[in-house]
């Protein structure tokens, strides 16, 4: 028997009661042991979806199944699936961390004993445990974050969604959360990410769907979205400029500062032909790197692009 | 694990939260109505009950009155218990732990409800045993004394259930029990018998839900009431089940939980 996809979302849809319109009939599937990236601008209807997923958002039409259980047919089968780390803060700030996860347990209908295993568990493996027995609201910020990711894992899910997890949190304990997260992944739970930062979504994540005004503008692998950037621009770090900048073919060159120049090329450039010519003007290259990730200028593409012919999106949603 | 055995486990869950809830914060819940029913008993049952003489039944004032406070006490912790507890979850999003979980709304319903009406017993219990300091008393019918409090605490943990649901802002939450429920408490029969009015006010009085669960305790306690104990208990299970079902429907249609 084969294994049904980890999610298929089926022409779903939601209008809420003030006439917004978040989701517009968006499809897409998730296979299991993914690490998805589910992309989007601010109230593109990422978080829609994934409330409509956890149960908190009343679909108005269409359904999603999460390994083959409906989510609206078969809400409590379906939601044992599921794990989820939300946007917002939101658990009780003067209960305990492992109150809360032995209580989130328990919701979920795991023994206390077993909730009280797991809760060690994953409390320590996020680096909570000396926490473990104070008030919530007295973790800092990125310890609350880790709680929810905790507490999301005390069902061991098979599909864990995750909705901008690491939104304000410094860049150590975003790598740690990562490293967390990419091992559950390579366990075989399958990982739902929204985030902003599309760094983490590229190097993490094995394929995508960008949503944009509640509908699907790009669902792909990363590899082959990625592989549709023509255009790349590196930053070169130079120990002399001349006045005026050369006119090299195919490359466009402009200055930053005195010791700081953008090249924007095709992918397909030859970069040694650039820096015999760069050198021929009497500017040295002391160093490079790609001026921004290369998925964030996709993500700006494809949304600017979507804005620009709304008729497109309309079709693909049809 | 079958459906049945995981939903114990989340009912066991979510009742051991609330108890574990109300024993934190115990100085809010189970102290100011001790002292507040202590200060009834001093003020109105001994000073003042002690100029009043035998009311009904050859009771003192103060033995006619304790049942109807033990009540107050226990209907006023229970909607205080439960529209707090359940707005709160509300406001702080911590709901969302339980309606993200596979918990079906009758265990979210009974868990709450299970918990307010714990308080709501401590509380009687407590007040009762303070009462025993001012007067003596001897329960005529425990099953009914029992009974009759369970439901009343019952309906008002249901009663609170539905404000909380509904209320959008903490203010929502104190608007009921000022505006109706004490009201109606006072003019329960908590104080006074409703023979003792006039008509059309005696009348006025039958249709007090609170009348009904105040005479059915003081029934079991006392032995006497000013409506037929069978009735009384009609009453109070109608009610019982009249906002069970208004409850779960709530929950089934998400108002003011999900979008």
């Amino acid at each position: 028997m084969t294994t049904p996809p980890a999610l298929v979302v089926d022409n779903l849809r939601k209008t809420y009661s003030n006439g917004v319109e978040a989701l517009k009939g968006i499809s897409l599937t998730v296979q299991p042991g993914d690490f998805f990236a589910l992309l989007g601008p601010n109230g593109a209807g990422k978080s829609t979806l994934i409330g409509i997923l956890s149960s908190l958002v009343n679909s108005t039409s269409g359904d999603a199944q999460v390994f083959g259980v409906s989510v609206n047919k078969q809400r409590s089968d379906a939601m044992r699936l599921i794990g989820l780390v939300p946007q917002e803060l939101n658990f009780n700030q003067f209960e305990k961390p492992f109150d809360i996860c032995v209580n989130e347990a328990g919701f979920y209908g795991i023994p206390r004993k077993i909730a009280a295993e797991r809760a060690e568990k994953y409390l320590k493996e996020l680096r909570l445990w000396d926490k473990a027995h104070m008030q919530a609201r007295t973790l800092s910020g990125g310890m609350k974050r880790r709680l929810m990711i905790a507490r999301a894992m005390m069902n061991e899910p098979k599909l864990l969604i995750l909705d901008e997890p690491t939104a304000g949190v410094d860049i150590e304990i975003r790598r740690s959360m990562w490293q967390f997260v990419s091992a559950i992944n390579a366990a075989g739970t399958t990982v739902i990410l929204t985030t902003h930062y599309l760094e983490e979504a590229e190097s993490l994540c094995r394929n995508i769907a960008i949503i944009d005004h509640g509908v699907i503008v790009e669902n792909t692998s990363m590899k082959r979205l990625l592989a549709t950037l023509d255009v790349e621009t590196f930053v070169l770090d130079v120990t002399a400029m001349p006045d005026e900048l050369p006119s090299i073919p195919g490359v466009t060159l402009r200055r930053r500062d005195d010791h700081m120049l953008e090249a924007e090329m095709a992918r397909s450039h030859d970069l040694n032909s650039l820096f015999a010519q760069l050198s021929a003007n009497g500017i040295m290259v002391t160093s490079m790197r790609n001026k921004t990730n290369r998925l964030e200028e996709l993500f700006v593409r494809l949304v600017e692009h979507g804005r620009q012919e709304p008729g497109r999106s309309e079709e693909q949603a049809a | 694990m079958s459906n049945t055995a995981a939903n114990l486990v989340a009912l066991n869950t979510l009742v051991r939260r609330e108890i574990a809830r109300i024993m934190r914060i115990w100085t809010q819940t189970l102290i100011p109505p001790a002292i507040t029913m202590t200060l009834y008993f001093v003020i109105f049952g001994k000073l003042i009950g002690s100029r009043i003489g035998t009311i009904q039944g050859g009771f003192s004032y103060m033995q006619y009155i304790v049942p109807g406070l033990v009540m107050m006490s226990v209907i006023n912790n229970c909607y205080a218990n439960i529209s707090s507890s359940f707005f709160g979850a509300k406001f702080s999003r911590a709901v969302e732990e339980m309606l993200v979980s596979p918990m079906p709304n009758w265990v979210i319903l009974l868990g709450y409800v299970t918990g307010a009406v714990a308080r709501g017993m401590v509380v009687g219990v407590l007040v009762l045993v303070i009462a025993l300091f001012f007067t003596s008393l001897h329960v005529v019918h425990p099953l009914i004394t029992f009974l009759s409090v369970l439901l009343g605490a019952t309906i008002f943990s249901l009663a609170g259930f539905v404000n909380a649901v509904y209320a959008k802002k903490f203010d929502d939450i104190a608007l009921v029990p000022t505006f109706i429920l004490t009201p109606l408490t006072y003019l329960g029969g908590v104080f006074y018998s409703v023979n003792m009015l006039g008509e059309p006010w005696q009348a006025i009085s039958r249709i007090n839900p609170i009348l009904y669960m105040v005479n059915a305790f003081r029934f079991g306690v006392l032995g006497i009431s000013d409506v037929h104990v069978g009735v009384a208990f009609i009453v109070m299970l109608g009610f019982v089940a009249g906002l069970t079902i208004v409850a779960l429907q709530l929950l089934k249609r998400g108002v003011g939980l999900r979008s």
